[in-house]
């Protein structure tokens, strides 16, 4: 059945299903976000507890999406996977950094005996939350800006700049969405903390949750429109269907937008939402924001990388080598691979209903003081 | 193909995954089998209602989620490493390697991650039943994620259901049923899980001999040993069953790892295993000196391992390397040769192709037909490098077959005992189980050396040698975040070793 169906179909199939997972991965950086606000907004142990726990029970589910955006990658683009990682080397291991040293620390911060003491597991989070998603953000930029890098004749990669992927970093594009995602990040997490946290008795420490999620809707927005205003004006790389060149064109991404209106309406209700849940949020003092932000960054992130991969566009564009640079259609599996993943794909349902119904039965009970504080309950 | 070999490169490479791969490996033994023994002690809570078990399921879940924390951290690495520092290989092989690491993802790691956060936390936020179905669902999903890893892995060992492309240069998937039945994935994912849950098993049995020891939590300490007792019994006879099928694959399909595991230079029919030998490390590939300089044989017992007849042939190392033609074997040298046409033919295929010279280009692919299955061959400089470092080989095989059998022994004196409820009175068993604990970690890094070592130099056995499955980098990179993973785990080790004796000491809490 799904055999039947042409390469380049299951092709844009897959570009489509990896841009779900990694635009589910950007809503859950809400855990992310939210350990960047410990030291801000706990200022008690109390508080601290409250956040840790709180974002804490779901940091396993966005650590796991990450995982699974790498091995959709790898299953279904392996040209992009052994290019970005192998080639863009320093920029992703310093975000694998960030990430090994997260999977610890909610466990260990607070268990007696842990070697550094609270205070290092904190930083740990912290260093995650905000260099490791701006790097992944950074990175993400490089779909757009593109990178160093000569494929031979045999498609293997040579890296052509000495700081293997670090070079990312110094495009003010690329450190703009990377930033962008980091406040987006913070947002979410406050709207988060704001939803799953009972703060009876606790007015300070809401209104400062609250504070929190305005002020860096701010920040976010100054970075919003930098990377905004950068991809409307902007040369981009384009592919010639019939022969497989790549030209640079000026205003690409302005016209991928016109040309697919449906993705300029994903961005924009995105964007929408996303000012929706902190308008509710600030100046109706509305707790379920993040419902409302959280789907407009699923959407913005689709929005992103279908204008990244689609409509003749090499989604991982060599500014070195033109040639080299790769669309959904020259950098996939097989046919016959990405056919037997599609039949594995089915399940992917059956996999998010149980994570909703789990989400709903964990958190349908808000995260009390007096639970965090209970003998009986296993805290983090 | 590939431009220069910069073995220092491979080398590091290489170090990295064996680094990476031995610190995750110290946590996913205890993972794969704590998370089925918590399982066990919970359902015997839910069916008893008794709060004793569940203060003593609680008390083995903490200890899983500190261990679990770190296989997490070090295992994110595991899969990008691929990608960073094999980047070749993951072009070439990409096609079918990475989906059994999608496929681990989705059905696998979702479910872990889901549940995980309800056994730990959902204790008063869901239903007993539903917290008990999530534990299973722990230990369903952690050894799910096992199974795809090590089709994967097994797939590297014994490559099946594909083709080689010359026109992507890459081997693409043929038969997904192929590479999922392999017998080679099938014998790998039994063999290391049951390991798995004997090492845990030997972790309850340790830790409860301490409490023992001290006379404190005595009957949580026999309820714990009851069980795991039982687990570990079963699973070690299971690891000793497909150890044995394990052997059997490697003679088929890597004859090489196996002459390599009992230091076997020369083929013989009624070849010995060596019970004990002390190898002579100078021994080179078609030199005549003697391979051991201590040996007590076995004689028969390689052939009978090997094809289950004791009378049976088994090639030698030199036999693979020169061939023996007597025998019908075509050694490494004959493939090298072949292997270095295929090389020339596919470079030729390649230029013609680009030059839009039609007939050039396919009369280049269908010499390049005739001898592709030795391109990988065509990548060595020698003959010899198809040799694994033996001495390395050989000796963790050993290890690991004694400790495996040793386990056995003490799995059935535990159960005795406590059978005979003389567990208390037995105090010479909790060194031995405490013993047999860190015996049975050094088996199951023994048993990862024996089939990652005694397949060098093939990332992909016949196919893809390591030299050329590397990334195109310069070696000081690799070095340094080598030893950035080594400070990181180590330091990590470190502090959950620290966490893990100190909730030990505090102990399970006891019923007022």
């Amino acid at each position: 059945m799904i055999g039947s169906l042409d390469q380049s179909i299951l092709q844009q199939l897959w570009w489509i299903l990896a841009s779900i997972v990694g635009s589910l991965f950007l809503f859950l950086t809400f855990v992310q976000g939210g350990q960047t606000l410990i030291w801000q907004l706990g200022k008690n142990e109390t508080e601290k507890s409250l956040i840790i726990n709180s974002i804490g029970r779901k940091w396993e589910l966005t650590f796991t999406t990450l995982v699974l955006f790498g091995g959709a990658l790898f299953a279904a683009f392996p040209k992009f996977y052994a290019t970005s990682f192998g080639g863009a080397y320093w920029v992703w291991i310093s975000i694998l950094f960030t990430f090994i040293v997260q999977a610890v620390s909610f466990e260990y911060r607070k268990k007696p005996d842990n070697l550094f003491g609270p205070t290092i597991y904190e930083a740990f989070l912290f260093i995650n939350g905000a260099i490791g998603i701006l790097l992944i953000g950074a990175a993400v930029g490089t779909f757009f800006t593109g990178s160093n890098f000569v494929l031979n004749e045999y498609n293997l990669v040579k890296w052509t700049n000495p700081l293997r992927g670090l070079e990312a970093a110094q495009n003010i594009f690329n450190i703009s969405l990377g930033l962008f995602l980091v406040f987006n990040a913070r947002v979410l997490g406050a709207l988060y903390l704001l939803n799953n946290i009972d703060f009876t008795g606790m007015d300070e420490f809401r209104r400062r949750t609250k504070n929190a999620v305005f002020h860096n809707f701010i920040a976010e927005l100054v970075f919003l429109l930098i990377v905004v205003g950068g991809l409307l004006t902007m040369s981009g790389f384009h592919v010639d269907p019939a022969t497989g060149q790549v030209i640079k064109v000026p205003f690409k991404y302005l016209k991928n937008l016109f040309s697919m209106p449906h993705v300029l309406l994903i961005l924009l209700v995105g964007l929408g939402l996303v000012i929706y849940a902190v308008y509710v949020t600030y100046l109706k003092d509305k707790d379920n924001g993040i419902w409302f932000a959280g789907i407009g960054t699923v959407l913005v992130g689709l929005a992103v990388f279908f204008t990244a991969g689609f409509n003749n566009t090499p989604f991982y564009p060599s500014k070195v080598d033109l040639q080299s640079s790769l669309t959904i259609y020259n950098a996939s599996s097989s046919h016959y691979t990405l056919t037997a993943m599609t039949y594995v794909a089915l399940i992917i349902p059956v996999v998010l209903a149980y994570i909703a119904y789990v989400w709903y039965q964990m958190d349908s009970k808000k995260l009390s003081q007096e639970e965090i504080e209970s003998a009986e309950a296993e805290n983090y | 193909m590939i431009d220069q070999m910069d073995l220092s490169l491979v080398n590091w490479a290489r170090a990295q995954f064996a680094l990476t791969a031995m610190y995750h490996w110290l946590f996913v033994p205890l993972t794969l089998g704590m998370s089925f023994l918590c399982a066990f002690f919970e359902t015997i809570y839910v069916k008893t209602g008794n709060e004793e078990w569940k203060n003593l399921t609680k008390f083995w879940m903490k200890l899983f989620g500190i261990n679990f924390a770190i296989g997490v951290a070090t295992g994110i690495i595991l899969e990008f490493e691929f990608g960073t520092n094999w980047a070749n290989y993951s072009w070439m092989v990409g096609d079918i390697f990475g989906a059994p690491l999608a496929i681990e993802g989705i059905v696998a790691f979702f479910l872990e991650a889901t549940f995980f956060a309800v056994m730990f936390f959902g204790w008063n936020r869901v239903s007993k039943g539903f917290h008990l179905l999530s534990t299973w669902m722990v230990a369903i999903g952690s050894n799910l994620s096992a199974l795809w890893i090590l089709v994967a892995n097994g797939w590297m060992q014994f490559p099946t259901g594909m083709a080689f492309n010359p026109d992507t240069a890459r081997f693409e998937m043929k038969s997904f049923f192929d590479v999922v039945f392999s017998p080679y994935a099938i014998s790998k994912f039994s063999h290391a899980t049951t390991s798995g849950f004997a090492v845990s098993s030997f972790f309850v049995i340790a830790v409860s001999c301490y409490f023992l020891a001290k006379r404190r939590h005595v009957l949580m300490a026999k309820r714990s040993i009851a069980v795991a007792s039982v687990f570990g019994l079963i699973a070690s006879l299971m690891v000793a069953f497909t150890g044995d099928e394990a052997a059997y694959v490697d003679a088929h399909h890597q004859p090489m790892k196996l002459a390599a595991m009992e230091g076997l230079w020369d083929g013989t029919t009624k070849a010995p295993v060596v019970a004990f030998g002390i190898i002579n490390g100078m021994k080179q590939p078609g030199d005549f000196q003697d391979p051991f300089v201590v040996e007590f044989k076995v004689p028969g017992l390689l052939s009978l391992l090997a094809n289950r007849d004791p009378g049976s042939y088994v090639p030698g190392i030199n036999d693979l390397v020169y061939g023996n033609k007597k025998m019908g074997i075509t050694g490494a040298k004959e493939m090298l040769e072949k292997g270095k046409m295929a090389v020339k033919f596919l470079a030729e295929y390649k230029e013609a192709k680009k030059a839009g010279d039609m007939q050039r280009a396919s009369m280049a692919l269908q010499k390049f037909n005739q001898v592709k299955e030795y391109l990988g061959y065509g990548h060595l400089e020698k003959p010899e490098d198809a040799v694994p470092p033996v001495s390395i080989t050989f000796y963790a095989f050993h290890i690991m077959v004694i400790v495996g059998s040793l386990m056995i022994l003490v799995f059935i004196l535990f159960l005795v005992s406590t059978i005979k409820n003389t567990l208390e009175k037995n105090t010479w068993l909790y060194p031995i189980g405490v013993a047999l604990f860190f015996l049975s970690f050094i088996a199951g890094q023994a048993g990862w050396v024996v089939a990652e070592v005694g397949r060098q130099p093939w990332a992909i056995q016949g196919l893809l040698p390591v030299a050329v499955a590397r990334t195109d980098i310069a070696a000081s990179n690799v070095k340094l975040t080598f030893f950035m993973f080594l400070v990181t785990f180590t330091l990590l080790l470190i502090a959950e070793v620290k966490i893990m004796l100190k909730q030990i000491q505090i102990g399970p809490k006891e019923v007022a």
